[in-house]
């Protein structure tokens, strides 16, 4: 509501504005009074302006000076939409020359800034520091892998020696060296007659200079041009890549066929300018179809070729296409005439004229030396040879065996093997078909595909062959199946009994255990085992899942009782002890009955009692923070209530499980050996995150008593060896390779620091503009 | 395709490239080399087929090498490790003479042969870790790898090998007697067994040396005698004029304990009486643990009292709380000693604990004798029950077999390679395993034999198949092959050694003294880190600085290429890695609520809702 007051005041406003302007505008010049009665409306304007605005409704009455006026006592540009420049103060209606000098003083002094203050000495100091300590670490960095290599060296010896210069020939070292005895002098006079080497015998010229070091201009030559060819083969293979990833098909389309083009041109070029080199080409397209031959593209097997095959029943194209396709690979498969195969084999002779010899030589070698580890490695080597030659001649069979050996190595891959014969078969059956659709069906083909057929069908045969194998396996599994009841018979009896064992607070009085502890015995001992096995696999003779469970529950609950009351066989000695009297058998029985009866029970009972004692103490104690009395009446025989207890009660953390858990004939201290403690390690060393890791590092004894003597030595070498008598010096840039040594670098830096890179000047320079 | 390239090719009728550098490269023929090298080296024979079909057969072979190295030979496949500096490539080098190395390389080593020696359990999976540590882990290893590649190597100088004997076709071993075995075999070795006829001073007890050269042995009557067994030379022989309970070798030949009437008695080899223990006094049983230089001695009064013979302080006396104790046994594994008493129980004790380590039930009668085999692997006891069982000790103590005897054993005894003897009565019985490291079969006995007099004392000679039984009608030495250790450490027990060496030797032992307290159940433990204080540094650490520094720290994205780093894309990572380590923790708080209900489950019948009404 009130926005619309203050509208329709604005409103009225503008319209008495508009009547008055043409009266204000005559008169604005001359008339003092019209103008303050504009200035008032235009006050009133900007009030009611600025009420539109809800927040600062009122403002302040502003007093202003009038515009549009010119006066001699102030200086307003008002309407004249300049701005008003110092220079215009002095601009005189004419020019005079004694101004201009004030004027350019003026600018002058317009365009000197002031001049910062410097920088405090601390500053300067301290990015002085910064620029010389970021030198200096980077002149010490290329000390770095020295350091570290010294760091991680077995052993270091002090003083340093320096890398070996070169390798002299003990000829050089010999060289002062003469014959003297009439022997060395005859031998001398033998080589001499026969002009053999004297001096120089062992090392041709081509060792001479391989062990001399590359030179430095040599060595850079050879790293640019590698570098250059590195990145050459980047950009290349950038391009190819890029060019690979356009989808285009129309592009690659057109790309082929300008490339197929392209080779064509080259070659009849080549034909007529050299005719040798097109031979050669054509070698490569004879290489190029041995190529496909020998992997068998242009089959029915890629991608493309699946997919329109899926097609080709409903596509009469993709018919078209897969003819073609399989056109090609017979083209491309056929054997050639009989010419090029007496020249491969020709080429096979040369081949085998340079391979064979040496291997045939190596095995000679050892047929004469008998060394098993030559032997054996160079029949190896004699078979791969024949199997890198055979591909050409039978790549078939050997796919083959490959593939049958595979299927003897697991039944996994049996099965893939198979799916793929499957595949092979339905596809060769499609491809007659095909063939009879489109007409061009060869001879040849059919042959081929009956052949593959063959040996399909023998794959599937040895596969077969292999499953029985695998069955028969099985069966084997399944009788030791059945074997194994024998030992899974008891823990279905044991389930019940061995319950004292486990949570002995249950049982209260000892007698009751006792008589749990018989019960269990007399079940155990009344059931015959046999009867009980035939029960237990007539029940679950495949119930081998619930097994392992049941197994393992037994290997939890062993019987006490029965672990001493097993009858264990008698020994029936062949020299019995003489001294043991003839007694009445039955008297003996009895004796030894009424023994075990009687002083069985009590050891076991006891034990039991000592070792329930050892958990209990064993265990953490909770602690019972219960005040009776507070919070409610106290007294003899009043206990605090049972809330309260509990709310008072700490229980203490659960600790690990004892050892003897499980093991009922058996007491294990949990107790820590401290004295034992003070000697193992209780600070884990620098690199190691966890002990387990430093463990590792630890197990191997080091002493003599457990190593050899050689490993013994190995394993205690001292990290660092100084040589008595020596002068240790420091380390220098020459003793490790580098060319200058880095003190002279450094002090260099600190002298003068002109030396300062680029960037460290404008470092230093932009705090003192 | 290489195959294609490198095939000649048929246009050119240039000489092939590869043949010219040959030609080049041939190297020019010296002096000192003739037509052909011929090999050198002598290969051995293999080793002669074994014949065993003789009736009996009895010898320590010395087949020097052959047997190992056609094993080496055999193994399919030669794992050399790669790393080790010292190896030589393989490549036949070219040495001075000329001459070349017909068997380059290092000689393979079979690998079980070398797994024997590992330590490092690799089955045990570490978690991450950082590359300065992986690359302290790999050098621990391969370190490792290489000790045990030389041990396994350095095997082929064990060069003995234990005998045997072996009956013919459904012929039991045990009927052949010493007398056969004595004829059978060679005369040093016929020589080893003996009788010594001492009906005089009672049944005797025993001891032999760690070498297995001297035995000592005590009449109840107060006979004690020292001598070298082997050339029967007396050291010494005196009457102690008190009744003698044990005896038992010192860590050398020139020490003996004596545990008589009331004291305990230490003599020298000439038989002078060196020390009197009164305070270890009414002692029944000696062990002698020899890294320790310990003497422990088992009292009537209920004591287990170790001495250590080095300082000549007693160490620690533990009261076993079980009454007399007259059944005492070390474990040479690990130096444990396992006491039995009345109650059927074995307990095991280390001077470091005041209780016993362990308890163990084994019979329901009281435990008569008690023996652990040199690996520690198993334990042998007889009880009153008159059964016979063998315990494993690793870990389990359960029984591996049992068996009843007639007249259960009074006396057991284990030799080096596992063989069991008990002594019962007049008859000693001699059980053995299928192989090497495998219990004793109890079916059939290995040997047996009767003696003039009841067993009183049992012990297995070291490095002699000889088994010492002490009787009432004196001291009888069996032969019983296969028994010793063929191949003794000439470093440690030397049955050889001068007297110099025997005293180079006592210092280097008395150098290497274990404390006593590192005796436990398992001595690898000082291998081990103390997690327990380790674990109790870090908690005072964290308490002690407010906060835990070794925390891991929030995560932080990494910075990647290509506008995969936009804010957005850092906040979906960030908030991933959240929300995985968020379903982390609520699924092991799951697990664990799980777990908690598994274990608060009444295992009774289920509680009725008409309980309520029960009154």
């Amino acid at each position: 509501y009130f926005s619309v007051a203050s509208f329709n005041s604005l409103l009225a406003l503008r319209q008495q504005e508009l009547v008055d302007l043409p009266k204000d505008y005559l008169l604005s010049t001359s008339d003092d009074e019209g103008d303050s009665d504009g200035e008032r409306k235009h006050q009133k304007l900007l009030e009611a302006i600025s009420s539109l605005d809800g927040k600062n409704r009122r403002k302040l009455a502003e007093r202003s000076e009038p515009s549009l006026k010119v006066s001699e006592f102030n200086i307003s540009s008002e309407g004249t939409r300049e701005k008003l420049v110092l220079s215009d103060l002095l601009q005189p209606t004419k020019t005079s020359s004694s101004l201009a000098t004030v004027k350019k003083q003026l600018s002058r002094v317009k365009s000197k800034k002031t001049v910062e203050l410097p920088l405090n000495k601390e500053e300067v100091a301290r990015i002085h520091r910064e620029v010389a300590f970021s030198k200096t670490s980077q002149v010490l960095s290329k000390w770095d892998p020295i350091v570290l290599k010294n760091r991680k060296a077995e052993q270091l010896v002090f003083p340093l020696e320096k890398e070996q210069a070169a390798f002299a020939p003990i000829e050089h070292v010999l060289s002062g060296w003469k014959a003297r005895t009439p022997l060395e002098q005859e031998i001398f006079d033998v080589l001499h007659k026969n002009k053999q080497p004297v001096t120089d015998p062992l090392l041709t010229p081509v060792e001479k200079a391989s062990l001399k070091a590359m030179s430095l201009e040599e060595a850079k030559m050879r790293r640019a041009e590698l570098q250059r060819a590195r990145a050459l083969q980047s950009y290349y293979e950038a391009k190819a890549r890029r060019e690979k990833k356009i989808k285009s098909k129309k592009y690659h389309k057109v790309v082929k066929k300008g490339k197929a083009k392209k080779a064509v041109k080259d070659f009849e070029t080549l034909q007529k300018v050299d005719p040798s080199a097109a031979l050669e080409e054509l070698e490569k397209i004879e290489k190029a179809r041995m190529m496909e031959r020998m992997s068998l593209k242009h089959q029915n097997s890629g991608k493309w070729a699946k997919s329109k095959a899926i097609m080709a029943k409903y596509d009469l194209e993709a018919r078209q296409a897969i003819q073609e396709q399989l056109a090609k690979n017979k083209e491309l498969t056929q054997k050639l005439q009989a010419a090029s195969e007496s020249e491969e084999e020709e080429g096979d002779v040369e081949e085998n004229g340079l391979l064979v010899p040496d291997v045939v030589h190596k095995v000679h070698m050892n047929a004469n030396e008998l060394n098993p580890w030559m032997q054996r490695s160079c029949t190896s080597d004699a078979k791969e040879a024949e199997i890198q030659k055979d591909p050409e001649q039978l790549p078939e069979p050997v796919a083959h065996q490959d593939s049958e050996s595979e299927g003897e190595e697991s039944p996994v891959e049996e099965e893939e093997t198979l799916l793929k014969e499957f595949e092979e078969r339905r596809s060769l059956r499609k491809r007659p078909e095909l063939n009879q659709d489109a007409e061009p069906a060869g001879h040849q083909e059919a042959q081929d595909a009956s052949s593959q057929e063959v040996l399909s069908e023998l794959r599937a045969l040895s596969w077969k062959l292999n499953q029985e194998n695998h069955q028969s396996r099985k069966q084997k599994g399944n009788s030791t199946r059945a074997v194994l009841p024998v030992q899974r018979e008891e823990p279905a009896q044991e389930e019940e009994e061995p319950l004292l064992l486990q949570r002995p607070e249950r049982v209260q009085t000892l007698e009751e255990l006792e008589e749990l502890g018989k019960e269990g015995c007399l079940q155990n001992t009344e059931l015959p085992r046999p009867v009980l096995q035939g029960q237990e696999t007539e029940r679950n003779p495949d119930d081998q899942p619930g097994a392992p469970k049941k197994r393992k529950r037994k290997e939890q609950m062993i019987d006490l009782q029965k672990l001493l009351t097993t009858k264990s066989p008698s020994v029936k000695s062949l020299a019995a002890p003489t001294t043991m009297e003839m007694e009445d058998e039955e008297e003996r029985d009895q004796k030894q009955m009424i023994k075990e009866a009687f002083a069985g029970d009590d050891v076991i009972r006891d034990f039991l009692k000592e070792k329930r004692e050892a958990v209990e103490a064993s265990k953490p104690k909770d602690v019972d923070l219960t005040l009776p009395g507070w919070g409610e009446w106290g007294g003899v025989g009043l206990q605090p209530s049972a809330k309260k207890r509990r709310r008072f009660l700490i229980k203490a953390p659960e600790g690990p499980p004892r050892k003897d858990k499980n093991l009922p004939n058996v007491i294990i201290n949990e107790k820590r050996n401290i004295h034992a403690a003070a000697h193992q390690v209780h600070v884990l060393p620098y690199p190691f995150t966890h002990h387990h890791q430093f463990e590792r590092t630890i197990q191997t004894p080091i002493g003599s008593t457990w190593n050899t003597q050689r490993a013994f030595q190995k394993l205690t070498t001292p990290k660092v060896v100084t040589k008595p008598g020596h002068i240790i010096k420091p380390i220098k840039a020459e003793d490790v390779g580098y060319r200058s040594s880095s003190r002279s670098d450094l002090s260099m830096v600190q002298r003068n620091p002109k030396q300062l890179s680029v960037r460290h000047r404008k470092q230093l320079k932009e705090p003192c503009r | 395709v290489g195959l294609m390239e490198t095939a000649p090719k048929p246009g050119g009728d240039v000489p092939p490239k590869k043949n010219r550098v040959q030609s080049k490269r041939k190297k020019p023929r010296r002096y000192w080399e003739e037509e052909e090298t011929s090999p050198t080296a002598a290969r051995a024979s293999p080793g002669p087929s074994r014949s065993k079909k003789r009736k009996q057969e009895l010898r320590r072979r010395r087949t020097k090498n052959t047997h190992i190295q056609k094993k080496s030979r055999i193994s399919k496949k030669p794992q050399v490790p790669k790393k080790s500096r010292e190896r030589r490539n393989p490549v036949p080098q070219r040495t001075l003479s000329g001459a070349q190395d017909p068997f380059p390389g290092p000689v393979p080593v079979p690998v079980e042969a070398a797994l024997k020696f590992r330590r490092i359990d690799k089955s045990k999976k570490l978690l991450h870790s950082k590359s300065k540590t992986q690359k302290r882990l790999e050098v621990a290893e391969a370190e490792e790898e290489e000790t045990s590649v030389r041990a396994a190597r350095s095997e082929l100088v064990l060069a003995e090998e234990p005998g045997f004997l072996e009956g013919d076709d459904g012929e039991d071993t045990a009927k052949i007697c010493q007398a056969d075995i004595v004829e059978a075999v060679d005369i040093a070795s016929a020589a080893k067994h003996f009788d010594l006829n001492l009906r005089q001073f009672g049944p005797y007890r025993l001891s032999y040396s760690r070498t297995g050269r001297h035995l000592a042995f005590g009449g109840r009557r107060g006979h004690v005698a020292a001598l070298d067994w082997v050339t029967k030379k007396l050291m010494c022989e005196i009457n102690v004029m008190e009744s003698v309970r044990d005896i038992r070798f010192l860590h050398s030949e020139a020490l003996l304990a004596v545990a008589q009437n009331r004291w305990l008695h230490i003599y020298d080899n000439q038989g002078i009486e060196l020390h009197c223990i009164r305070r270890c006094d009414r002692i029944t049983r000696l062990e002698f643990l020899p890294f320790h230089f310990l003497l422990a001695t088992a009292s009537e009064t209920g004591f287990l009292t170790y001495l250590d013979v080095s300082v000549g302080k007693i160490v620690t006396a533990l009261n076993a709380r079980a009454g007399r104790l007259d059944v005492m046994t070390q474990n040479p594994y690990n130096a444990v000693i396992h006491l039995g008493h009345s109650n059927g129980t074995v307990s095991l004790w280390s001077p470091a604990v005041k209780e016993p380590l362990a308890k163990i039930l084994c019979h329901r009668g009281g435990v008569r004798a008690v023996t652990v085999d040199s690996t520690g692997t198993y334990m042998a006891t007889s009880g009153l029950d008159h059964q016979l069982k063998i315990f494993d000790l690793r870990g389990t103590f359960q029984p591996l077999g049992a068996r009843t005897l007639p007249q259960g054993a009074g006396h057991l005894a284990f030799s080096q390679r596992g063989l069991l003897a008990a002594g019962m009565g007049d008859v000693v019985n001699i059980w053995a395993g299928q192989g090497k490291g495998s219990p004793p079969s109890l079916e059939q006995p290995y040997l047996t034999h009767r003696l003039s007099g009841h067993v009183h004392g049992l012990q297995f000679c070291p490095f002699e198949d000889v088994l010492g039984v002490g009787h009432n009608g004196g001291i009888t030495s069996m032969l019983v092959p296969g028994a010793a250790e063929p191949n003794f450490d000439g470093l440690e027990n030397n049955p050889y050694r001068s007297r110099k060496q025997r005293q180079e030797w006592e210092v280097k032992a008395l150098l290497e003294k274990v404390p006593a307290e590192l005796i436990c159940l398992d001595p690898r433990a000082l291998a081990e880190v103390d997690v327990v204080t380790l674990e109790q540094a870090k908690k005072e650490r964290i308490e002690r600085l407010g906060y835990d520094p070794e925390a891991k720290g929030p995560f932080q994205p990494k910075p990647k290429q290509k506008g995969r780093s936009s804010t957005a894309s850092l906040v979906k990572r960030k908030k991933k890695v959240m929300d995985k380590e968020h379903r982390d923790k609520v699924r092991q708080s799951l697990e664990q609520q799980q777990h908690d209900q598994e274990k608060t489950k009444p295992t009774g019948t289920r509680p009725s809702a008409l309980d309520r009404f029960v009154r």
